[in-house]
């Protein structure tokens, strides 16, 4: 297949570009290339971040806030993040603030606690991401607004809010909503509405799709093609990041590598070739900084030909675990819930499956199941589930349950007027959040009579379901004799408890994988969560290739392989890059049982003693 | 006809229906109130969470606020005097709150 190289025009960009796409894609790296390239071409452009687990720090190497900050080294760029925690602080601030000294405390902070459940935090983010669209005076300064949106799931979330709202308000007709009183809406109204008709105007916004060439990133970005059509979103591109092309014929790590790719192409050439497609070569460094995002899009392939000089002699690789050896470990309780956390893209739905298909093996009750709404647990197991229960937590399908359950709680004490007032309110797209957090709750219950492994969205997803996990406990602890499911109630507790959960930390030997899992480590702990054990997935140590590009990312692996065992985690897996996607029972058992052939490491690189 | 003026604890929605529970008298008397703005009532609700200003310009609420703190909420005033005060309106009370709101007696106490 070939398509040209992706290249953003200064003269012909549209205003507004937004990037979504799976997880670890290279949505952040794309859009800070895009932007700084915008910028550099003379143009005023504002780079914004939507994931509540934002990587453009790092990458941009300069703290953000949620003001814009100008980027040193290149005029006319700046950025900001859009963290819906703290964005719901701020609100907060701006709402308590005032008062203080007028109300009395107990009013303060009764006020304060109210304003800390998930609803709140969602819209005061989606508050911000939508006045950056439909209000034309708080962006007037800039030319281009290039939006790094969190991965698919929350992206869609956060893109059909505005129509839902919108929908929302001009239905009700009762005196209030989560929002405020609806007499002094009238103003956010027009900026819902204004952000649906930006959204959807092909001259001024363009989605680009980021994918990279693999089946599952393709199908999400195929799904997200159709999705974000059908809330008017017409205006879209595709770009397949990080497509190798061997320059080592006789490597045979490289030659799967590139076939495993052409593989996935093939298979979705229908929907590549029905969207406006371009791709970006895999590059061999980590896009970090100006300089790597520059490289980015340089059309010179920037890789030296020559094999990389063996400058890391002293690097020995640790000693690892096998991830059937953390099952081992995990399932002597005999019962519980085992978690995958991390980054998108990092490989949570695989290992998740893995874990699933092993515990199932031995002899184990085994339910598998995902927070994550853009998650397909079947496809991991390429339909083969013996033994295994699946599910997923569907944000439409609990809120459909959640409202039925509601309505048949009040129906002894209802009549027409006070159903339909319910229903109104149910209507609420803040009710969305409260049956997913429910469904949560239900789905860890379910460790008690059995395993079950759970694979969570990405990084973002999770901080803010840990957040409204707490704000509910909180809640719930100042009720007395609560009429809630003991699911509910005990959430917390049985998060907390380190024999009950256990939590992997699943990432890249790449930073910015390694750097969001420490941070979601730090977040976890905050909340006294403990994680059991990190994994570090699809390493390229030992692989043997004498392919110059993977032979330089190898090497990259070393200082953040070091960092994990260093600085984050006590107890590491380790798992290698696979020929062909793990998919399957057999290929996931496999996966479970690979170990790092240390002598060949060793060999390879040298050594001196550990 | 009478004003009614209700001062709400911090709610997300009229209903309650966003938070944890769902309070069967909340959703009772979010209920009446519609009926009763329907029948012509002038009817004034205010969410602590959302207007907290209203409740430091009333004179009586913000003096009970003070006094008794937070637990005072749910208010209901009725002609700018307090009717109700810490809780909704029971299952019991309806008729006669309604009766009251409506019907052509003379209001107590004014």
């Amino acid at each position: 297949m070939s398509l040209p190289h992706f290249c953003p025009d200064p003269a012909t960009a549209p205003r507004f570009l937004l990037f979504t796409g799976k997880g670890g894609v290279g949505k952040t790296s794309l859009s800070c290339a895009t932007a700084l390239k915008l910028a550099e071409a003379g143009k005023r452009v504002l780079l914004i971040s939507t994931d509540p687990a934002s990587n453009l720090d790092e990458v941009l190497e300069t703290k953000l806030t949620a003001l814009p900050t100008p980027i040193p080294g290149v005029l006319g760029l700046s950025a900001l993040n859009i963290n819906p925690i703290a964005a719901a602080a701020a609100y907060r601030a701006r709402l308590i603030g005032p008062m203080r000294g007028l109300l009395p405390e107990s009013a303060l902070r009764s006020m304060e606690e109210q304003l800390s459940g998930s609803c709140t935090v969602e819209i005061a983010a989606f508050d911000e991401f939508s006045n950056f669209i439909g209000n034309s005076e708080a962006v007037k300064d800039f030319d281009h607004l290039i939006f790094d949106t969190a991965p698919t799931g929350h992206t869609l979330r956060l893109m059909g809010l505005a129509k839902a709202w919108d929908h929302f308000l001009s239905q009700n007709t009762n005196g209030a909503s989560c929002l405020g009183p609806l007499a002094g809406l009238e103003k956010q109204r027009a900026v819902y509405e204004a952000t649906v008709r930006t959204l959807a105007d092909p001259l001024i916004t363009q989605l680009i799709l980021v994918s990279r060439p693999q089946s599952a990133a393709l199908r999400e970005a195929e799904r997200t093609a159709q999705e974000l059509r059908s809330v008017g979103v017409c205006n879209q591109r595709l770009v397949i990041n990080g497509v190798f092309e061997s320059s080592t014929p006789h490597d045979s790590i490289a030659q799967s590598m590139v076939l495993r790719s052409e593989a996935a192409l093939k298979a979705f050439s229908p929907f590549i070739n029905t969207m406006r497609s371009c791709i970006l070569p895999l590059r061999s460094i980590n896009i970090l900084g100006l300089a790597g995002l520059r490289l980015l899009l340089d059309s010179h392939d920037a890789t030296p030909a020559e094999s990389v000089s063996r400058t890391d002699t002293h690097w020995v690789a640790p000693a690892f675990h096998s991830l059937q050896h953390l099952i081992a470990e995990m399932e002597k309780q005999g019962h519980g819930v085992i978690m995958t956390m991390g980054k998108g893209g990092v490989g949570k739905t695989t290992i998740a499956a893995a874990i699933a298909v092993l515990l199932a093996q031995r002899g184990h009750p085994v339910h598998l199941t995902t927070t994550d709404p853009a998650a397909h647990l079947a496809d991991a197991l390429a339909g083969e589930h013996q033994g295994l229960t699946l599910s997923r937590i569907d944000p439409a399908a609990e809120t459909a349950t959640y409202t039925r359950e509601v309505l048949a709680a009040q129906e002894s004490q209802l009549d027409d007027a006070g159903r339909s007032l319910l229903e109104e309110d149910l209507r609420s797209p803040c009710t969305e959040e409260i049956a997913v957090f429910r469904a949560f709750a239900r789905e860890i219950n379910r460790g008690e009579n059995g395993f079950v492994v759970l694979d969570t969205a990405p990084t973002g997803h999770t901080l803010l379901l840990l957040d409204a996990s707490e704000a509910y406990h909180r809640e719930l602890e100042r009720q007395s004799g609560s009429a809630q499911p003991q699911s509910v109630l005990r959430l917390m507790e049985r998060l907390r408890d380190r024999d009950f959960t256990h939590i992997l930390l699943v990432t890249l030997p790449e930073a910015t994988p390694v750097h969001e899992a420490a941070a979601l480590q730090e977040d976890l702990r905050r909340a006294r969560i403990e994680p059991f054990a990190w994994i570090v997935n699809q390493s390229l140590l030992s692989s043997g290739s004498s392919n110059p590009l993977l032979q330089r990312r190898e090497r990259l692996e070393h200082q953040y392989l070091r960092e994990i065992i260093e600085k984050h985690s006590s107890r590491t897996a380790w798992l290698p890059w696979q020929a062909q996607e793990p998919v399957g029972v057999k290929a996931l058992t496999q996966l479970a049982g690979s170990e790092l052939r240390r002598d060949a490491a060793l060999t390879q690189n040298a050594p001196t003693a550990l | 006809m009478r004003t009614i003026q209700v001062y709400d604890p911090p709610l997300c929605c009229s209903t309650g229906v966003c938070g944890t529970t769902i309070d069967p008298a909340l959703l009772r008397f979010a209920v009446l109130l519609k009926e009763l703005i329907q029948k012509g009532a002038k009817v004034e609700r205010y969410n602590l969470s959302q207007q907290p200003m209203a409740f430091v310009q009333n004179a009586v609420v913000k003096a009970l606020l003070d006094k008794e703190g937070v637990q005072v909420l749910p208010l209901t005033l009725l002609d700018g005097a307090v009717h109700l005060k810490g809780r909704y309106i029971t299952a019991t009370e309806l008729d006669a709150f309604r009766e009251t709101v409506m019907g052509n007696n003379a209001p107590t106490g004014s």
